[in-house]
């Protein structure tokens, strides 16, 4: 375990490197699905107010 | 002969169905239903492919004869710079597609694949940075693969400040394309910028034609990560597309269904 850790020497390098991409792939598959789900509410809230005008008038 | 005339007509109808299923694939609201079935999978299944070719690099993959234990970089930084050029592909040709059939879902692909493309670009180049500290003694230089790697950012982010700056989407979708097409000749410089000019960036060990100058060990978890990021890049851009589709056909009936 302590060996998988310090990569020889390279553990702060290896583990810089996974972590990194780790944190950046996550980020960006989060905010890809945020502005999905932002844009769907966006317009389905656009799609309400329309109707209910319509309703209204 | 009855049997040459009747395999011909299964050619026809084979050829026609392939045609069908093309033409509906390039309907944007049957493409946003595929996408949404398949999305969970691409997802899922990067996820599991992302554990095991991590597990393979850092636990089973022996160290390397010259580097140790500082080659297991090599995991996450292959994968990100071969899929940040693989971005980039997918980005201009949708756009050129879009230039000339003028086909709406191929900008949305284009206009999708950029923002993905600029994180896995970053990430080559940060984790280049890191292999390259302990292993050549700097973070950086500038070598010609380096540089051209850091054009492709920098050729993604012009291609998003420049859509964000057009209000209108037409206009948004020709000029961000003329760019993404203009820009794909920074590819091959990537590509055989080792083999073009001296540079302290090693040589190819996987994409060339003879077979991979990497042991069998070593060499099965890159091609797990590889296709990892493949699935995910897939599941990533499919979720964009959706997005793209949204605000292109927000005016349409299905949309309001879809929606309401």
């Amino acid at each position: 375990m302590a060996e998988i850790i310090h990569m020889g020497g390279y553990g702060s390098y290896v583990w810089s490197a996974f972590g990194l991409t780790f944190v950046v792939l996550l980020a960006t598959v989060w905010l890809t699905k945020r502005s999905l789900q932002q844009t769907r509410n966006r317009l389905t809230r656009r799609l309400r107010s329309a109707s209910a005008t319509e309703a209204s008038s | 002969m009855p049997s040459v005339a009747y395999g011909r007509q299964l050619d026809a109808i084979f050829v026609l169905s392939m045609w069908n299923w093309f033409f509906k694939l390039g309907s944007p609201p049957h493409f946003y239903r595929i996408a949404t079935r398949l999305e969970p999978w691409l997802m899922g299944g990067a996820l599991v492919l992302l554990v095991i070719g991590a597990y393979g690099g850092l636990a089973m993959a022996p160290p390397d004869y010259l580097q140790g234990d500082g080659f297991r970089i090599i995991y996450v930084h292959v994968p990100s710079a071969f899929l940040s050029m693989f971005a980039y592909s997918v980005m201009a040709v949708a756009s050129a597609i879009g230039l000339i059939w003028r086909m709406k879902l191929a900008f949305c692909v284009a206009a999708a694949s950029a923002p993905a493309g600029a994180a896995f670009t970053f990430l080559a180049l940060c984790t280049g940075a890191i292999w390259g500290e302990p292993i050549w003694g700097t973070w950086w230089a500038w070598d010609p693969r380096l540089t051209a790697e850091l054009v492709l950012l920098f050729l993604f982010l012009g291609y998003m400040l420049l859509r964000q700056a057009m209000p209108e989407t037409r206009q948004a979708d020709r000029a961000s394309g003329i760019l993404a097409v203009v820009g794909v000749v920074n590819l091959p410089i990537i590509h055989y910028s080792v083999e073009w000019w001296n540079s302290i960036h090693q040589g190819p060990s996987l994409m060339k034609l003879e077979t991979p100058s990497i042991d069998g060990d070593m060499l099965w978890p890159l091609l797990v990560m590889i296709v990892a990021y493949q699935l995910l890049f897939i599941g990533i851009l499919f979720t964009s597309i959706r997005t793209q589709i949204l605000l292109r056909e927000r005016n349409t009936r299905w949309i309001s269904d879809l929606l309401s």
